[in-house]
């Protein structure tokens, strides 16, 4: 079996959030990680791997430096990693993003390709079930469990109060959230291998199948206007009534702010 | 010279930290409350490679050098004394003699249990009567048939009843040198549960408390005669070769004690307010700090050159790191009882209390300067260096 697992380097949020005076944010002066639900996808498909045999191969879209993140993927037991970077292709929001990770991926032989749901600088959730488009392919997103069973794969997708089970034939694609499993910790001799590895590196010559108009900030539909930090919500207010009370008590509240 | 670290060391550090923050941080008030030994830690550690680091791949360990392997204890350390010394004496006092006495037969019988965490290793040298002075031992070891016979007692054992595999010291006769009779000593390797092999009783310690410290009791504990570690008679050097090791891995663990002492310092000085200002406003308070930082810096540098070093020994089998390996010890040492004293004293009453985790590490401190070596032993190493 063979599974293409999709990793972004993200900016560690523990570190602070770093702003440019245009108001994107400066990536160059913020710690980095590998995002969360990705986290979580390569360490499903590292368990696959344990259990059924399978050579894992991460991607990932980025700046030179976003090699780091192939290389810890690696350190954690991914056989192969490829960087996806080129000039042009900088400024991409999500179409632009999974039209080159599908313009990539088409390079490549799978079964499987695993996503994070979302990344946590952008948090759109688009990018997974995108390059499933464009590859034909079916999608199951928000994956609590995955298992194989002969050709296909069993996914539990999870709502809020419920999962549905969901069967599809491989090739796939999985988009799975940072509660389907706990990653596992890096090894030091996976350190020292994943130091020693070769990085596959692609441009914009490797894509195939992609037109330039879909490509960078010029194939962007979306332009991001202005982002900034988080506002810290004050206190709240506490309050030590009986229910009925504690219900009127709230309900009136958001009367007078006109919210209900 | 360069003092910057590779990105496979920078990354090693950084899986060190992350696993000592999440794994190990919480647990470390509880494990010297307890006194109990951390198991599941142990576990985790195993999982993650953290047991076999230096141990070459073909022996199922994590083919990485010693400076990896002193940056782990290092980094377990910062937040949990008990943890990098239950790595460190596995690792450089069991693991090592084999993978560097044994023979090929031990290597593969061994190395591969307890590199990958499944066993865990001991050393046993010290008794009753044989502390510095290693001549004095008593335990004996007689060849009968194809086994020898072990008798005798060690005190003070790292990972004592925890442990599988065990790297034993014992007479085995006496020779003559420089015309005087003196004893033979020879190492071997013995299994828990051999007919014969008991544990005496558990060490209330100071500090380290989840460590387990055991008394060793040999009454006519038969092993195999293939069990004899390196050759008959050359005990003695196996064991101080040993412990040249052992002390890199000592002075990370010291390392560590003082790093974090540091680290918690600094940021309770930021928020202790005295006089309606933060204590670290205080000319005294920043002028210790800046002493205790140059400390562990300098620690750092030693603990660093020495474990360098002996990785220059592993490569071409000549370079002596003894020298190194104990100025980073004595050094190490001493900052950690330095900075952690210290580190006491800018917490005032609270750092009194077991709640402010520099108490637990000044007492952690201590053993720095007494195992594996005191530092009086360390000052003998390097001034005959010196004078030789």
């Amino acid at each position: 079996m063979k599974i293409v697992v999709c990793i972004k380097q993200v900016p560690d949020t523990k570190g602070g959030v770093k702003f440019n005076p245009d108001g994107t944010l400066d990536r160059a002066a913020m710690m980095t990680i590998m995002n969360p639900d990705d986290k979580a996808g390569l360490e499903a498909a590292l368990r696959l791997k344990d259990q059924y045999g399978a050579e894992v191969t991460v991607i990932t879209m980025g700046l030179p430096k976003a090699e780091d993140v192939l290389r810890e993927a690696m350190a954690m037991g991914a056989d192969k990693g490829i960087l996806v970077t080129d000039r042009v292709l900088g400024g991409a929001d999500t179409w632009a993003t999974s039209q080159t990770l599908a313009g990539a991926i088409r390079n490549l032989e799978y079964d499987l390709i695993i996503t994070g749901r979302q990344a946590i600088d952008g948090d759109t959730a688009q990018v997974g079930p995108q390059i499933s488009e464009h590859l034909g392919i079916p999608v199951i997103s928000y994956a609590q469990k995955i298992e194989i069973d002969g050709d296909s794969v069993i996914v539990e997708r999870q709502y809020d109060d419920r999962y549905h089970v969901l069967k599809a034939k491989m090739p796939c694609l999985i988009t799975a959230l940072a509660e389907l499993n706990a990653p596992r910790y890096m090894t030091p001799g996976g350190i020292f291998d994943a130091c020693d590895a070769e990085i596959t590196v692609w441009g914009r010559a490797n894509l195939v199948d992609v037109e330039d108009s879909n490509l960078g900030l010029k194939g962007s539909p979306t332009q991001i206007a202005k982002a900034s930090d988080k506002v810290r919500k004050g206190q709240g207010e506490k309050i030590n009534k009986d229910v009925t009370e504690s219900v009127d008590y709230i309900v009136d509240k958001l009367k007078v702010r006109h919210v209900i | 010279m360069d003092f910057t670290l590779s990105k496979k060391h920078e990354m090693a550090r950084t899986l060190f930290r992350e696993f000592a923050e999440k794994e190990v941080k919480p647990l470390a008030i509880e494990v010297d409350e307890t006194e109990e030994f951390p198991r599941v830690t142990v576990e985790k550690m195993a999982k993650a490679g953290f047991m076999g680091i230096p141990i070459p791949k073909e022996y199922g360990g994590q083919g990485c050098d010693i400076l990896t392997y002193a940056m782990c204890v290092e980094e377990l350390s910062k937040v949990c004394g008990t943890t990098g010394v239950i790595v460190s004496a596995h690792t450089s006092l069991c693991c090592d003699p084999i993978l560097t006495f044994g023979t090929e037969e031990q290597k593969q019988k061994y190395l591969p249990d307890l590199a990958a965490g499944r066993k865990i290793g001991a050393f046993g040298l010290t008794e009753p009567g044989a502390g510095t002075d290693a001549q004095g031992q008593q335990t004996k070891a007689v060849l009968d048939g194809e086994e020898w016979v072990l008798n005798g007692s060690k005190i003070f054992i790292t990972n004592g009843k925890e442990a599988d595999v065990y790297v034993i010291f014992a007479i085995t006769g006496m020779v003559e040198k420089r015309g005087r009779m003196t004893k033979e000593i020879s190492a071997f390797i013995v299994e828990k549960g051999t007919p014969g092999f008991t544990f005496g009783t558990k060490e209330k310690k100071m500090g380290i408390r989840g460590s387990s410290t055991y008394e060793l009791i040999f009454t006519d504990c038969r092993i195999p005669k293939a069990n004899l570690l390196g050759q008959q008679g050359k005990g003695f050097n196996i064991a101080m070769h040993t412990l040249d090791g052992g002390r890199i891995g000592i002075a990370a663990q010291a390392l560590g004690i003082g790093e974090g002492a540091l680290e918690r310092t600094i940021a309770y000085v930021k928020e202790r307010k005295q006089f309606g200002k933060a204590i670290g406003s205080f000319q005294n308070t920043q002028f210790q700090l800046a002493d205790m930082a140059t400390k562990a810096q300098a620690a750092q540098f030693m603990v660093y050159k020495a474990a360098t070093t002996k990785d220059q020994y592993t490569k071409d089998h000549k370079t002596s790191y003894s020298v190194e390996a104990a100025m980073a010890k004595l050094y190490a040492a001493e900052m950690a009882m330095e900075v952690t004293t210290k580190a006491v004293q800018l917490h005032g009453g609270y750092g009194y209390t077991r709640e402010y985790e520099v108490e637990r590490m000044m007492r952690d401190a201590k053993i720095t300067e007494i195992y594996e070596g005191t530092s009086e032993v360390q000052r003998m190493v390097i001034s005959a260096n010196l004078l030789k």
